[in-house]
């Protein structure tokens, strides 16, 4: 009961920050309420007791993608110029048809999705029983997560650090190192680098 | 840079100690309690993101430069895979720890330990890497 009150409470919250999102053009408020939408998303992961998710979200999701961003708004616009968004050119109607049937879509096919912890799910049929009854006799590591993602699933692990590492390396070579010429970064010629 | 916010930088010089420990905390304690390298290496960079924040990033820069971001990034991958590589010149299979100490479970456990490192390394380094390249970025000389 407290659960869902506190579930249906996050989810407004969420729902209010979206249409805030959408109306607001200061993008420096934008960016702030993403990292607001990113922490209440997190809580509502803590409500569905999947902590480990909850805790990469608020680390990531609210902390650095916030700060990224940020960084990100202060080399695409000057340090006087008003941080605002553009008026777009174009009508809204096409994409709002698209997103209204996309949704609908969505909708309709969580009438198919087995009700949340329904032990019976597929999900559930498949190795989590497995992970559940021989995790910690395999490994001696009381948080389940923590196995299978370090020692069931290492392949898959080390290659999620090889994209992170991959990533460092892509963001060093596109926008890493200073720019050696003072004269020319007066203009907004970003890709010319000399 | 930021000489006047004197309330600022008291409370971050407080603060930064206590983010780095809990980062330590969630590193090595993923085992038991929520968390692991990857949000430790976050929460980790975290703080140095703050004091480059409030102190200004060529200060933080002097305390961890580029170049041992570089070679740090580099290092937690080298550990992730060199412990497969361990593994398998031990007689197991590629990532199997079992075989890293005498007892499969002792093995789980140091393996596991051993590759949340790297991914916590590697994942500090390169959220650092990226937020010194977005900083020094909007910087003109």
């Amino acid at each position: 009961m407290l659960d869902s009150l506190i579930g249906i409470t996050l989810l407004t919250l969420l729902m209010i920050q979206a249409f805030a999102i959408i109306y607001l053009r200061n993008l420096f408020a934008v960016i702030m309420l993403f990292g607001a939408f990113s922490f209440i998303s997190a809580g509502l992961f803590v409500v569905m007791d999947a902590v480990d998710v909850a805790f990469t979200e608020a680390a990531v999701g609210a902390g650095i993608s916030t700060i990224l961003m940020l960084g990100t708004l202060a080399l695409t616009y000057g340090r006087n110029e008003e941080k605002q968004e553009k008026k777009s050119s174009h009508k809204p109607w096409l994409p709002l048809i698209v997103v209204s049937i996309t949704g609908a879509m969505l909708i309709y096919g969580t009438s198919d999705i087995p009700a949340f912890g329904d032990p019976q799910a597929p999900a559930q049929q498949h190795v989590a029983p497995y992970y559940l009854e021989k995790g910690l006799s395999d490994t001696g590591v009381p948080n389940i997560v923590t196995a299978v993602l370090a020692s069931y699933r290492g392949f898959d692990t080390l290659g999620e650090v090889a994209v992170i590492f991959t990533a460092g390396i892509a963001v060093m070579l596109l926008i890493g190192g200073r720019r050696r010429s003072t004269r020319r970064n007066t203009e907004s010629g970003d890709d010319d680098e000399t | 840079m930021m000489k006047h916010n004197l309330i600022l930088r008291v409370i971050s010089k407080f603060m930064i100690p206590l983010i780095f420990l809990f980062a330590l905390y969630v590193q090595f304690h993923g085992d038991f309690g929520p968390g692991g390298g990857f949000q430790a290496g976050v929460i980790f960079s975290a703080g140095l993101i703050l004091y480059a924040l409030v102190f200004g990033v060529e200060t933080a820069k002097q305390i961890i430069p580029p170049f041992v971001l570089r070679c740090l990034a580099s290092l937690g991958v080298l550990i992730y895979a060199g412990t497969g590589v361990a593994s398998l010149i031990l007689g197991g299979k590629y990532l199997e720890y079992g075989v890293l100490a005498s007892t499969q479970v002792a093995g789980q456990h140091l393996g596991i330990l051993i590759i949340e490192l790297g991914v916590g390394i590697t994942v500090m380094s390169v959220m650092l890497i990226m937020f010194f390249a977005f900083a020094e970025r909007g910087q003109p000389e």
